[in-house]
C-alpha cells in the first residue's frame, strides 16, 4: 500500500515523548499507519519502539506530542481507552492471566454476560472454541489454567483475545518469539489475512527477516528517536541494517530526527 | 473437531485407573477431599483421645458440633473476604482490631445512644446497630483500600498500621470499658437466646431446599452445556454429586436436630405455651443456629461474587497477572478497593456475630482474629503468592482451625499448649499443600 494514495492514515503519531526519570524513553517520535497496511517498527534493544506503542495502547501516558485516529485526536490514557478506538495489542510478554483459562483470558475484560449479569462462561466458551477453532484447530484445552499450556498455545490465546473484537488496529510486539517454526509460519499467514480485512498492524520485531516479508514500511528506531521510515521495496536489508546499528537514512527512506546527520 | 476431543477424553477414561475415572468424571476437588479427610481425622482422633484420657468422648457429640458451627461462623464469615484479598497478593492483617473498633461502636451506639432514645426493646435499636457495623466496617475497609491502590502503600504496612490504629481506636473509644448488654434482637445474631434457634422442621425445611438447589444446579449446567454441544460429564457423575451433595446437607441438619434443648429450657416454653409434659421430658432440637445461617448465607454470596461476577473473575485475573489484567482494560485500583471495603463489611458481620454472642462489647473483641482468620484461608488452599483460593476451602478451614481449639479445650489443655499445637499445625498444613502441589504438577 502505498502512502501517498491513502489520504487519511489510520493512526498518526505526532512528535511523541515520554522519559521515565530523565530518560528519554521516547524522543519526538513521529510514525504513521494506513488501514490494511503492515508497518515494521525495528530497532535495537532499548531503542523505545516497545515504550512507544505501549503509548498507543494505552499502557504508558505520553508527556507531549498526540495521536490522531482516523484524522482526529484520541485521548488515550489507559489501556481502556485504546480499545475503544479498536487498538488490540499482543504484548512480548504475553500478558496473559496465567491461573485462570483460555476463554477467561479471551474475554478478560470485556466478560459476555447472562440477562441477568452474570458471567456467561458456557457462551465466552463457545466463542473461544470457534475462534481457537481458526487459529490453532488442535487445541482442546479449554478448561486448563493458561499456565499449563505450551508457548504456541500461549501464544495462539494471545492473538485470538487481539482479533476476536474487530480490531482496526493490531500492535504486535515479538509475535513470534516464543514460537517454533511451524507456529511462526501461521502466525505470518495470519497477518496477510488480517490486512486482507483492512487492518492495519505494527509488527514489532528483532528478525528483520520476518520484517522485511510480512511489513509494507519499516520504521526505524534508535535511541528513542525515528532514524527514518520508508517502503521496503525502497530499501535493501543492509540499508535497514544501516539504520538499525548506524542510524544512517539510506535515500529510500524519509529520515527522522534520529538520522546521522549526512 | 469435538469428536475427536470426545474419542480421546473416551479413551482416557477408559485406560486410567478406576479412582483417577472417578475424580476427572466428578471433576471434584481431590485437594478438598484431602482438607476433609485431615478434619474427620481430627474429629475422630479427639473422639479417641477424649475416651482414653476421661473415658467419655464429647467430641462427636451433636452437642459439640452444635457448638462448633457457631463458634466457627464469625471466623467463616471473615476468611471468605481474606481469601479474595489474598488472591489479589494483598493481605488484610487489620481484621481483628478491625472488628473490636467495629463492635464497640455498635455496642456504644446501642447501649448509650440508641437505647435512651428510643427506649430500650425498640425493634429498631439491632437495625440501627447492625448497620453502624456494616458501614462502620465499609468505611474503614474502604479507606485502607484507598491507601493501598491509590495512594500505593504496601498492603501488609496499612493494615499493620490499621491493626495498631483499630485497636487504639477501639480503646479510646471505651477507655477499656465493657459496654453490655447488647439489644435483646441483636442477641439473636449471635446463637445463644433460644429464639436463635430455628428448630427441626425449619431445619429440616432448609435441608430440602439446599438439596433441591443443588439438583437444579446439576441440571442447569447440564442444559447450558447441551445447548453448545459440549461434552458433559457421565451421568453415573452426576447423581454421585447430587447423592452426595444432599447426604452432606441431610445429615448436618440430622447432627444440629439430634442436639436437644436444655431440658429447664423446654419446660419453660411447655409452661409459657400450654404444652402437656409427656412422662420423660419434651425434646425439641436446636436446629440450626442465626450465626450459622448468616456464614451460611455469606458463603452463599460470596461464593456467587467469585465464581459468578465480573467483579470475582477480576479479582482472580489481578491475582493471577496484575499488569496483564491492566494491560486488559480492568480497573485494578477499584477493584482493589472494593475488595477492601467487602472485607471490611465482613468484618462488620463477623463483630455482630462476636458481639451478640458475648452479650457484651468490649475492646478485646475479635484479638488475634486477623491470625486466625488468615490460617483458615491459608488452610484452605490460598496461595499467599495469589491467584489461587477457594471460599468453600476457607471456610472449611476455619472449620478446621477451630475443631483444633475446641478439641483441646474440651480435653483441658493448657493454653500455651494449645497456641503451641494451633501454630505448628499450620505451618505443617502449607507444608504438605506444598508438597501436593508439587507432584501435581
Amino acid at each position: 500500500m502505498n502512502a501517498e494514495t491513502k489520504a487519511l492514515p489510520l493512526v498518526e503519531m505526532k512528535d511523541v515523548s515520554i522519559a521515565f526519570g530523565g530518560i528519554k524513553a521516547v524522543d519526538h517520535a513521529s510514525i504513521d499507519l494506513y488501514p490494511g497496511e503492515v508497518v515494521g517498527l525495528l530497532g535495537h534493544n532499548g531503542a523505545g519502539k516497545s515504550t512507544l506503542i505501549k503509548v498507543l495502547s494505552g499502557a504508558y501516558k505520553r508527556d507531549g506530542g498526540e495521536i490522531l485516529i482516523n484524522g482526529e485526536e484520541a485521548v488515550i490514557n489507559n489501556p481502556r481507552d485504546a480499545k475503544k478506538y479498536g487498538i488490540e495489542t499482543i504484548y512480548q510478554t504475553l500478558a496473559l492471566a496465567d491461573n485462570v483459562d483460555a476463554a477467561a483470558n479471551l474475554f478478560l475484560g470485556r466478560e459476555l454476560r447472562t440477562r441477568w449479569g452474570t458471567l456467561d462462561d458456557v457462551a465466552m466458551e463457545a466463542q473461544a472454541r470457534r475462534v481457537m477453532g481458526r487459529l490453532n484447530p488442535n487445541f482442546r484445552r479449554f478448561k486448563d489454567p493458561v499456565k499449563s499450556l505450551s508457548g504456541g498455545q500461549r501464544q495462539s490465546v494471545a492473538i485470538a483475545r487481539a482479533i476476536h473484537f474487530n480490531a482496526r488496529i493490531l500492535i504486535m510486539d515479538e509475535p513470534t518469539a516464543a514460537l517454533g517454526p511451524q507456529e511462526t509460519k501461521q502466525v505470518g499467514e495470519l497477518i496477510k489475512q488480517l490486512k486482507a480485512e483492512g487492518i492495519g498492524i505494527f509488527l514489532i520485531s528483532h528478525d528483520i527477516h520476518d520484517v522485511f516479508d510480512l511489513a509494507d514500511r519499516v520504521a526505524v528506531m534508535k535511541n528513542g528517536q525515528v532514524v527514518g521510515a520508508g517502503p521496503v521495496s525502497a530499501m535493501t536489508k543492509d540499508e535497514v541494517l544501516g539504520m538499525i546499528i548506524l542510524g544512517k537514512c539510506p535515500p529510500g527512506a524519509t529520515p527522522g530526527p534520529g538520522a546521522m546527520a549526512a | 473437531m469435538t469428536d475427536a476431543a470426545e474419542v480421546r477424553t473416551a479413551h482416557l477414561l477408559a485406560t486410567e485407573s478406576p479412582l483417577k475415572r472417578f475424580f476427572r468424571a466428578t471433576e471434584i476437588d481431590t485437594r478438598l477431599l484431602g482438607m476433609v479427610g485431615a478434619m474427620l481425622v481430627i474429629w475422630v482422633g479427639f473422639q479417641i483421645f477424649g475416651q482414653l484420657l476421661t473415658g467419655e468422648g464429647v467430641f462427636l457429640t451433636p452437642r459439640n458440633l452444635w457448638n462448633l458451627l457457631v463458634q466457627t461462623s464469625a471466623i467463616a464469615v471473615m476468611s471468605t473476604g481474606m481469601v479474595l484479598i489474598i488472591v489479589m497478593r494483598h493481605i488484610d492483617l487489620s481484621v481483628g482490631s478491625m472488628l473490636s473498633f467495629v463492635g464497640v461502636l455498635t455496642g456504644v451506639a446501642q447501649v448509650y445512644w440508641l437505647a435512651p432514645w428510643l427506649g430500650a426493646d425498640n425493634p429498631m435499636i439491632w437495625v440501627v446497630g447492625v448497620a453502624v457495623a456494616l458501614g462502620a466496617g465499609a468505611v474503614l475497609g474502604a479507606f485502607n483500600g484507598f491507601l493501598v491502590a491509590y495512594a500505593g502503600i504496601p498492603s501488609f504496612i496499612v493494615t499493620l498500621g490499621g491493626l495498631i490504629v483499630y485497636n487504639g481506636a477501639a480503646w479510646w473509644v471505651i477507655r477499656g470499658e465493657t459496654v453490655a448488654p447488647m439489644d435483646g434482637y441483636f442477641e439473636l445474631i449471635g446463637g445463644t437466646p433460644r429464639a436463635s434457634w430455628i428448630g427441626s422442621e425449619a431445619s429440616w425445611a432448609l435441608g430440602g431446599v439446599i438439596c433441591l438447589a443443588i439438583i437444579a444446579g446439576v441440571v442447569l449446567n447440564r442444559s447450558a452445556r447441551a445447548r453448545f454441544n459440549f461434552p458433559q460429564r457421565p451421568l453415573w457423575a452426576e447423581a454421585f454429586l447430587i447423592l452426595g451433595g444432599c447426604a452432606v446437607t441431610l445429615g448436618a441438619v440430622w447432627v444440629v436436630n439430634a442436639y436437644a434443648w436444655p431440658p429447664l429450657i423446654a419446660e419453660r416454653y411447655a409452661k409459657d405455651h400450654n404444652i402437656p409434659v409427656p412422662p420423660g421430658g419434651l425434646i425439641y432440637g436446636h436446629g440450626f443456629a442465626i450465626p450459622m445461617l448468616i456464614a451460611l448465607g455469606v458463603g452463599v454470596v460470596m461464593t456467587f461474587l467469585a465464581t459468578r461476577t465480573r467483579l470475582g473473575r477480576y479479582v482472580y485475573a489481578i491475582g493471577g497477572n496484575p499488569e496483564a489484567a491492566e494491560l486488559a482494560g480492568v480497573n485494578t485500583r477499584k477493584i482493589t478497593l472494593l475488595m477492601f471495603m467487602t472485607m471490611g463489611i465482613l468484618v462488620g458481620v463477623a463483630a455482630c456475630i462476636t458481639a451478640a454472642r458475648l452479650d457484651a462489647a468490649s475492646n478485646s473483641l475479635g484479638q488475634f482474629d486477623e491470625l486466625y482468620v488468615i490460617a483458615a484461608t491459608v488452610i484452605g488452599g490460598t496461595s499467599l503468592a495469589g491467584g489461587v483460593g477457594t471460599i468453600y476451602g476457607a471456610m472449611l478451614g476455619a472449620l478446621v482451625m477451630q475443631s483444633l481449639q475446641s478439641g483441646m479445650t474440651l480435653l483441658n489443655f493448657d493454653s500455651a499448649v494449645k497456641d503451641v499445637i494451633v501454630g505448628s499445625v499450620l505451618v505443617f498444613a502449607v507444608w504438605i499443600d506444598q508438597i501436593y502441589r508439587r507432584r501435581q504438577s
